[in-house]
């Protein structure tokens, strides 16, 4: 079920995987440069709000294809989760660890890990009350 | 060792796959790990009674002093090992009694994650370490006594556990706490190292108060008792296994960890002893009240351990000794006893000892193994049991204090034991066979070894009691005083006070259980006094509790939003503003030296805010109060902090989505509130904008220490291995602060779901 304006329906056709693409290139360049799990988090609950703006919730439900439920659960186990590797190498709780890929010199780090948590509980709860809040008004009507 | 203690939780989550992939084996699968924890520990034991204990230490937060630390001593090898050991045969036991339930895998994983928790508590060191163990173990035990969720009274009694042990829990928080304060260190071990400081403070009995508030409740202390008896609405195996001989022995232990710090004054000996008597006392009588099985043992459960925090009492080395043996021999009969019960109720299908007769012929073996725990239980010769009796009296004929109080009470209570012992062992057994609800026959064998093994020690450490007296005892108890003990156990001590006591406690008892129905008949023309116990006053207290609830939610909750944040805004303002005025005064200089465009953007925001407030329409209100979003968000930008403009402005945009989807929902605008009502809210207003801007004024203008900001732009790039400052402080310098953002997040995201769902749900359901 279409809901939105035609201009509002093409418009989103490309803003929607470019605000995507635009969270992911947020996240992973946050470390150095304006950007982070936060703001990343906030751009891609934008997008899928926009979405479901135009498609209805339903719609949004399908091409997320897990619940924003989840989506938050899920973060908040990375976020955890990057606090234990410190530990087992015997540091305190939450201090960084740092790995690089051999030959790509890419880096590695639980700082990133506890980023995408971040990125996904911001993701996961912004949808969850926006998702929630059209549902229940269609419900009503 | 802390991989050992935590691998049961782990174990835990994968229950579910294990149990899909092994069936009904699986209970002997899991079985292993308690089993390998006793190898481990047993392996572990030389070390221990040879050095006086292990240390591990692994750093958790060390900037605040808290690290993950265990610390393995006689105490915690002797109730490890009855935590694994009795652990192992209850999870076989659990895969019989429970065989074919539907929820034996939830079983498990709440079984597992106790045991798990339970070793947590015997072991740390830490003092934050042990409260959180602590806590694990009462949810667990929580979740457990409420396994049959469906059961309306056993959710009833896990609450009343759970509310009890947790009203002590927070008892003991504030007494760990003030045992920090007092004695300067997280370590138990540092602490107990320097009891003289503890004792010798000014807040020595507040603390201990607090310390045995916690332990007290859980280990089921009068007037705390009834807790216990109810939770018997947990399947067999929980009540053998928590109920019994562990988890309210974690207060037991508790006062044995704290006796070489805190023990031996005036005050700890005195409340200890009392109470301890009376628990013992009252637990007795009360168990010859009751017909269930479960509920008997119960009230004898609760006798053991007032028996236990008495020993405690009293102190010194002879009642040290009869502390560590009692203890353990009470575990192996009491744990016996209660599988025991669990097969007789698995087996006829009745928990009513008057239902129950002449079961010997049909269930051999568990007749056996009844009779023997039953022996030991009322401390017959040759038992364990007995050995633990003999100490006991012996312990009291010595007490320093209270010595006749103390005789007259042990022996009572003894007396009531044997008779306890006798209705539970001899009753269901001989006489008259009667009619029960199923046909009874023998048990299968998982729920046979775990009697018989527990009988079977019961009975081979009473002839040899030397066994586990010279190693591990000795080291347990030396632990709770904190030297050295050397005490040989015997069996025959020769003709003496004890045994006599012992003779006597033995000829009354059995002539009670033979007279039981009669002797039942006297108690029950008392039930209405008995009635009014402190049960009654516990739920005189949760009715006061719900009234109270419904009167401040009358009083605080109106449902306005108006009204919350009138309130907030207020009791902000006046304790900021008093601060502020009062402690500091307002001290500053204004020094007006600002650039053209920040006056404009700020003249901006003050306009947009105004027009906000004086718009009549909903949409136009939330544009004029994004203007005033951008406009900060501009700010942010002048200032050269792009993070924050980014935030600021996405904030915007999804504050102006959300609102615009809670105004479809909300009433057409019209003018609510009266004049008067505007020009309150105007001063509300006024003043805690003035008072931010105070304060903020206020705050630029002095130097009250120095900016770490120069710390953070120094090591960002060095430490946090990034160059944008801001990510590196959220996600590696306060990463503990933003994982309490995000879950914070969650919980307002779930609130936010649960308000709007359940409310569509009652209006579908009126």
């Amino acid at each position: 079920m279409k809901t939105g304006t035609l201009i509002l329906s093409v418009a989103a056709q490309t803003l929607v995987p470019l605000q995507v693409l635009f969270s992911l290139f947020l996240l992973l360049r946050g470390h150095d440069e304006p950007g982070g799990g936060f703001i990343a988090g906030l751009v891609v609950a934008g997008a899928f709000a926009l979405h479901q703006f135009v498609n209805g919730p339903e719609a949004t439900r399908r091409l997320l294809r897990v619940d924003p439920r989840d989506c938050i659960g899920f973060g908040l186990l990375l976020g955890v989760g990057s606090a234990l590797p410190a530990w087992w190498q015997g540091e305190a709780f939450l201090t960084a660890q740092w790995w690089e890929v051999p030959g790509l010199g890419l880096k590695l780090s639980t700082p990133l890990i506890f980023d995408i948590g971040v990125y996904l509980v911001v993701l996961g709860s912004v949808l969850t009350a926006v998702i929630t809040l059209t549902e229940v008004d269609k419900d009503e009507t | 060792m802390q991989i050992a203690v935590l691998a049961g939780f782990a174990l835990a989550i994968l229950v579910p796959l294990l149990s899909r992939w092994c069936g009904g084996r699986t209970g002997l699968i899991l079985a292993l790990y308690p089993a390998s924890i006793a190898f481990w520990l047993v392996s572990l034991a030389p070390e221990v009674l040879q050095s006086g204990g292990i240390y591990f230490e692994q750093a958790w937060a060390p900037s605040l002093g808290l690290s993950l630390s265990f610390w393995l001593d006689g105490l915690s090898l002797l109730f490890g090992l009855l935590i694994s050991g009795i652990g192992t045969l209850i999870i076989i036991y659990a895969s019989g009694y429970l065989h074919g339930h539907p929820q034996l895998a939830r079983f498990y994983v709440l079984i597992l994650s106790f045991m798990s928790s339970m070793l947590g508590v015997v072991m740390a060191d830490g003092l934050m370490t042990l409260f959180v163990f602590w806590e694990l173990t009462s949810i667990t035990s929580y979740l457990l006594i409420g396994f049959n969720h469906e059961d309306a009274a056993a959710r009833k009694s896990a609450l009343q556990g759970l509310l009890v042990t947790f009203t002590g829990g927070l008892a003991l928080m504030s007494g760990l706490i003030l045992l920090n304060v007092v004695g300067g260190s997280w370590s138990l071990q540092t602490l107990l190292n320097d009891g003289e400081t503890l004792r010798e403070h000014a807040l020595y009995l507040p603390m201990l108060l607090c310390l045995l508030g916690g332990a007290f409740t859980k280990s089921a202390q009068f007037p705390f008792h009834f807790w216990l008896p109810n939770a018997m609405a947990a399947p067999t195996p929980v009540s053998a296994y928590l109920h019994s001989a562990t988890m309210v022995k974690a207060g037991i232990y508790l006062m044995a960890r704290l006796q070489p710090g805190l023990g031996g004054t005036e005050a700890w000996t005195t409340i200890l002893c009392v109470i301890g008597a009376i628990t013992m006392v009252v637990g007795a009588f009360l168990a010859i009240r009751f017909t269930g099985i479960k509920k008997v043992l119960a009230y004898s459960t609760v006798m053991a351990l007032g028996t236990l925090t008495m020993l405690l009492g009293i102190g010194g080395e002879a009642a040290m000794i009869a502390f560590v043996t009692f203890l353990t021999a009470h575990s192996l009969y009491k744990g016996a006893l209660f599988m025991v019960a669990g097969a007789l109720d698995h087996e006829t299908g009745t928990k009513d000892i008057d239902e129950m007769g002449g079961l010997c012929r049909f269930m051999p073996v568990t007749a056996a193994c009844a009779f023997v725990a039953a022996l030991s239980l009322g401390g017959v010769i040759p038992l364990f049991g007995f050995v633990a009796k003999e100490l006991l009296f012996e312990a009291v004929l010595d007490a320093p204090r209270f010595t006749g109080f103390l005789i007259g009470m042990s022996l009572l209570a003894s007396v009531l034991v044997v008779a306890a012992a006798g209705i539970v062992a001899l009753r269901p057994f001989f006489g008259a066979l009667k009619e029960t609800p199923k046909t009874p026959h023998e048990a299968p064998p998982s729920m046979l070894a775990g009697p018989c093994v527990l009988a079977g020690l019961s009975l081979v450490l009473g002839f040899m009691p030397w066994l586990a007296g010279d190693g591990l005892l000795n080291a347990a108890a030396g632990a709770v005083m904190g030297t050295e003990v050397v005490t040989d156990l015997y069996l025959w001590h020769g003709l003496n006070t004890a045994l006599m006591m012992s003779m006597v406690s033995l000829g009354v008892g059995l002539l009670v259980c033979w007279r039981w129905p009669g002797v039942r008949g006297v108690i029950h023309r008392f039930s209405p006094v008995l009635d009014r116990g402190p049960e009654a006053g516990y739920w005189k207290l949760m009715d006061l509790l719900v009234r109270v609830a419904e009167w401040q939610t009358r009083l605080l909750q109106s449902g306005y939003m108006r009204n919350y944040l009138i309130l907030t805004l207020l009791s902000f303002t006046g304790l900021t503003g008093y601060t502020l005025l009062v402690r500091h005064g307002p001290v500053f200089d204004l020094a007006l030296d600002v650039r053209l465009q920040e006056v404009v953007v700020a003249l901006v925001i003050a306009a947009s805010a105004i027009v906000a407030c004086m718009m009549r329409s909903r949409l136009a209100a939330v544009a004029a109060a994004g203007v005033m979003g951008f406009g900060i968000a501009l700010i942010f930008l002048l200032f050269s902090a792009p993070d924050l403009a980014i935030t600021q402005l996405l904030i915007e945009t999804l504050t102006v989505i959300l609102l615009i989807l809670v105004l479809f929902r909300m009433p057409q605008f019209s003018s609510l509130s009266t004049p008067m009502e505007r020009v309150r809210d105007m001063f509300v207003a006024i003043i805690t904008g003035g008072l931010m801007t105070l304060l903020m004024l206020t705050v630029l203008g002095q130097d009250l220490f120095t900016s770490i900001s120069e710390y953070m732009i120094d090591n960002s790039v060095p430490l946090g291995h990034g160059h944008n400052i801001v990510n590196v402080i959220l996600v590696d310098f306060r990463a503990l602060d933003t994982l309490g953002e995000i879950f914070v997040l969650s919980l307002a995201a779930i609130g936010v779901l649960a308000m709007l769902r359940l409310q569509a749900k009652e209006r579908k359901t009126p």
